[in-house]
């Protein structure tokens, strides 16, 4: 029922942000998920992030797959243009859409079975060309519009909610992102907005290729004992290996840790993240020990969180083409369209 | 003994070479020569999927009359390719020339009685010349080049000046060639006379251009405003995309800044190739990509995703032989079904049908100008034989005085005064909507788009009147494409007839050969060569007003013809198929024996499908 809007109620005591907007103008229609759905939670940390960052809220651009969190662009940033393409194929519509206009602000929203399993190959060229964008996939390892299959991130060993043990290995994704070359790599869970919702300012503000891989539980399909991608399965073994704080445009650091537990690294944008380490010698930016990390944490059936790599200063697509410091979409005749003048010395060249 | 052919400026010359020995470059100066001396010359390529080896031809036409169809029947045969000696020998037409390297002698049986055998000792030349292996090779095809000149009549200085182009500014390499040249030609002056097939200078080329479908595509493409080309290799629409970016590297390069004015990607493969043309098409910037029918099988997903969503979004498909992997390096017109009619349910898709590199360049730049205008994807239907061959064709020319039409885009002011926005909404009765690019006001003209069913302000809605309602539209908006592709032309026969011919793409050059000869022989024809479909209302008139109409194109399956019947309600037992698919070009001569002999044999209106392999 995404053509319900959502009533315009505004609480007196809302603030509006630095543009004059309010919480409310960045939200979208009425969510048509389950109750309880962690895809919820992930459009509302998406709002909470766009909010804080003062985006306007039209330059951005929504694009999704196919499945539940492929849907929930409708239930986010109701002033954007959204787009919700073909299964699997978000990163090549989204790569396209970045290259017309590197303007916007380029959000790509998937799932575990869009992104990991038919998408697996447009995830991976997207991500090694270095198209400036957020990437996140809400991962629940099942798939719920069809009710209930084994998704290519579901644990090997896991069980299904009939039962049915999973016998394949798992994808995973921030692994792949790692090896593929993103130039921010971040694991989260739905059920930590404190967490999720400064990935998502930092990833947005980093001018590269950012990967979001979230945790989001299947309230109907898989949150069940047995299960590796349950609320409390989650919650039980999750890792957080540091604590993000977003200093868009130099703010002053409002939180407070231990002298020695915390770096900062700045973006190219001028952004500073701000790190609070929770895992010792934890080093967001060395791109190798990360992965070794991973490997022996997921080994140990732990799910490590945060944000676990970051370059600070990446390139991207554009720059790689040499493209024009201006919208592909903004250029006029003049600029684009040679004229007689030069189709007559090609006609001499071929004669 | 047949009495040795003779002929000036009217004969085909074919060369059988081994695929990767560097014959191309000599043989296409042969041709370059021939058209130099005013003599204009239609040219194919016949090649296989290999890249060194295999067998590979290359057959000039010269032709004083100006025909650039394939003729047909071999003149002479340049046999340098031991592996395929018996069927080019074969090849050859009752008093025509086999000339061959004559440096191993040859047992009487490897040869006919009734052709002519000039032998050059190519090998016994080049290597009392050259001791390196690789310069061996290359200077071999210069010399016989060299031989053929003289034997031709060919003005060696011709080939000089093209040698001198070549190479220009590396002197030794022009001067290695001169020698090589020479070489050939004095062996022939000492040894031989000039044959009876002679070229003789003309001036029947004027200021006509020789250039390859796909590379004046890919130039249309540029004046057509593309800034975005996502591609995937594939033969043989690889040249389309790589000429697109020689030329933005040429022209769209700013000279201030040196940055692009165009992005060119290679993707993973044609899924995300056109992907990438939908995403850019959706945010404003036109867009294609070039591929063949493999290609196009893999993204009628997205075909049918930017007809539904309404999408602007261009597609070259050089069309090969098929199915499947087919025939690669052969040509056909057998993606026409495919192509308009791509993807699940019921879409449609406007579709090009340029004749020759000509219209290879108008129609790739006004296809940006449709897809803008219908707001979903229009392919530019070229082939093999014209995509990767070199044609004669009319100098490019371009009005500076026209500008792009992107259609139907509410502005920012027009949100802002208040100007309802409605993004399939039918505001003008045409069946066209207005659209929005992304990002353009705060908090109007945003919206949703997606594959699914929606009502006219582009919210989900699976109701079955909303849905009737939009996709009645977009047959509308169909109908009202009729009005803005490419009109046929019509070619009337010199007196009233009611048969007619009907055909399209590189059909045409050697129809209008046929067209010449049937009236040499007192056969009437009106013949329609359609441009583009939807087919507008002029093919819907020439349907009525003629009792039978050969419909002639290169497929199995008559595919043009069941378009006409499908859609212009074109009456099966009027329509009769003249087929030609064996993957070679369609030749005059094939055209006229099969319509003469249906028009000998049977009175209009004939039903009888002429099922028949070429040749």
């Amino acid at each position: 029922m995404t053509y319900i809007a959502k009533p315009k109620l505004h609480h007196p005591a809302l603030t509006p942000n630095a543009l004059g907007y309010l919480r409310r103008d960045y939200e979208g229609s009425v969510s048509t998920l389950c109750a309880g759905c962690g895809h919820d939670s992930i459009s509302a940390a998406i709002i909470q992030a766009a909010y804080e960052l003062d985006l306007p809220p039209h330059r951005v651009a929504k694009l999704s797959g196919i499945g539940c969190s492929s849907k929930t662009p409708d239930y986010f940033l109701g002033n954007s243009h959204g787009f919700n393409t073909v299964h699997g194929r978000m990163p090549s519509v989204l790569t396209g859409a970045n290259l017309a206009n590197h303007e916007l602000i380029y959000l790509g929203v998937s799932g575990d079975g869009d992104s990991a399993s038919i998408g697996l190959g447009q995830f991976a060229h997207a991500i090694r060309r270095g198209v400036n964008m957020t990437y996140i996939v809400e991962n629940n390892g099942v798939y719920g519009l069809t009710k209930g299959q084994f998704s290519a991130t579901s644990d090997r060993g896991s069980k299904s909610k009939k039962g049915v043990v999973n016998h394949d290995a798992a994808i995973d994704m921030v692994s792949l992102a790692l090896q593929l070359g993103a130039t921010f790599v971040a694991r989260s869970f739905s059920g930590d907005k404190a967490q999720l919702v400064p990935l998502i300012k930092a990833a947005i503000r980093h001018p590269g290729p950012a990967f979001i891989d979230t945790l989001s539980p299947c309230v109907q399909f898989n949150n069940h004992a047995g299960s590796s991608k349950s609320y409390d399965y989650v919650r039980e073994h999750n890792e957080a290996v540091n604590r993000l704080d977003v200093i868009a445009d130099r703010k002053p650091i409002e939180v407070d840790y231990e002298p020695g537990t915390t770096i900062s690294v700045t973006q190219h944008d001028g952004s500073v993240l701000s790190l609070h380490k929770l895992a010792e010698h934890y080093d967001a930016t060395d791109r190798i020990a990360a992965m070794a990390y991973l490997a022996e944490r997921q080994a140990e059936g732990e799910i490590v969180t945060g944000l676990l790599y970051v370059n600070p200063d990446p390139g991207d697509l554009h720059g790689a083409l040499g493209t024009t410091g201006r919208p592909l979409n903004s250029l006029s005749d003049a600029e684009l369209v040679p004229g007689q003048a030069a189709l007559d010395r090609i006609n001499a060249g071929l004669r | 003994m047949t009495a040795p052919l003779a002929a000036i400026n009217d004969f085909v010359v074919k060369f059988a070479n081994v695929n990767g020995s560097g014959s191309a470059s000599a043989n296409s100066m042969f041709a370059k020569a021939v058209l130099r001396m005013g003599v204009p010359v239609a040219v194919r390529n016949i090649f296989p999927s290999n890249i060194q080896g295999l067998p590979t031809w290359f057959e000039v036409r010269v032709t004083g009359e100006g025909h650039l169809g394939r003729r047909g029947g071999v003149d002479m045969m340049v046999a340098m390719n031991p592996q395929t000696w018996d069927r080019d020998v074969a090849e050859i037409e009752p008093g025509g020339y086999l000339f061959y390297d004559s440096t191993k002698p040859m047992p009487p049986s490897k040869f006919r009685p009734d052709i002519n055998v000039i032998g050059v000792p190519l090998t016994a030349i080049c290597n009392a010349a050259y001791t390196v292996a690789r310069e061996r090779q290359l200077f071999k095809n210069i010399i016989y080049v060299g031989a053929l000149a003289a034997l031709l009549g060919i003005e060696i200085e011709v080939i000089e000046q093209l040698l001198a182009e070549q190479f220009e500014g590396r002197e030794r390499l022009i001067k290695a060639n001169y020698d090589a040249l020479h070489m050939g030609r004095d062996w022939v002056k000492d040894n031989m006379a000039p044959l009876g097939l002679q070229v003789r200078r003309a001036d029947a080329v004027g200021d006509r251009i020789f250039i390859e479908g796909n590379q004046a595509a890919g130039l249309g493409a540029v004046y057509g405003g593309a800034t975005v080309c996502a591609w995937y290799p594939i033969t043989p629409s690889t040249s389309l995309a790589e000429a697109f970016t020689s030329y933005c590297q040429e022209l769209r390069v700013d000279p201030e800044s040196g940055k692009a004015n165009f992005a060119i990607v290679q993707a993973e493969d044609e899924i995300a190739s056109i992907g990438m043309v939908i995403g850019a098409g959706w945010n404003g910037a036109r867009a294609f990509t070039a591929t063949s029918g493999p290609g196009v099988s893999l993204m009628t997903e997205f075909i049918g995703l930017s007809y539904f969503a309404e999408i602007p979004a261009v597609i070259f498909d050089v069309q090969r032989g098929g199915p499947s992997t087919g025939m690669p390096t052969r040509t056909q017109q057998a993606d026409l079904i495919g192509a308009a009619y791509a993807s699940h349910g019921d879409t449609k898709h406007p579709m090009l049908l340029p004749m020759d590199p000509g219209e290879c360049f108008t129609f790739a730049a006004q296809a940006f100008d449709l897809a803008d205008r219908l707001q979903t994807t229009v392919f530019v239907m070229l082939d093999l034989d014209m995509g990767m061959n070199e044609w004669l064709t009319e100098p490019f020319k371009w009005d500076d005085s026209r500008r792009m039409d992107r259609g139907k885009v509410m502005t920012h002011d027009e949100l802002e005064a208040g100007r309802d926005f409605g993004r399939y909404l039918d505001v003008d009765g045409d069946g066209i909507p207005y659209r929005t690019y992304p990002g353009v006001h705060p908090t109007r003209g945003g919206y949703f788009t997606r594959g699914t069913s929606r009502n006219p302000y582009a919210r989900y809605s699976e109701e079955g009147s909303v849905y009737v309602d939009n996709v009645q539209r977009l047959l509308r908006k169909f109908e009202t494409a009729k009005s803005f592709v490419p009109a046929p032309e019509l070619r009337p026969a010199s007196a009233p007839t009611r048969e007619g011919v009907i055909y399209y793409g590189s059909t045409g050059p050697a129809m209008h050969e046929a067209l010449g000869l049937f009236e040499r022989q007192g056969r009437r024809l009106d013949a329609l060569r359609i441009r583009a479909f939807p087919f507008s209302s002029e093919v819907d008139d020439f349907l009525a007003s003629h009792d039978r109409i050969f419909v002639v194109e290169q497929n199995r399956d008559a595919q043009l013809r069941t378009l006409l019947m499908a859609e212009n309600g074109g009456d099966p037992d009027r329509l009769v198929p003249i087929l030609h698919f064996d993957g070679t070009p369609i030749t005059a001569r094939f055209i006229v024996s099969s319509i003469s002999s249906l028009m000998d044999a049977t009175q209009p209106p004939g039903s009888r499908p002429l099922r028949e392999a070429a040749e």
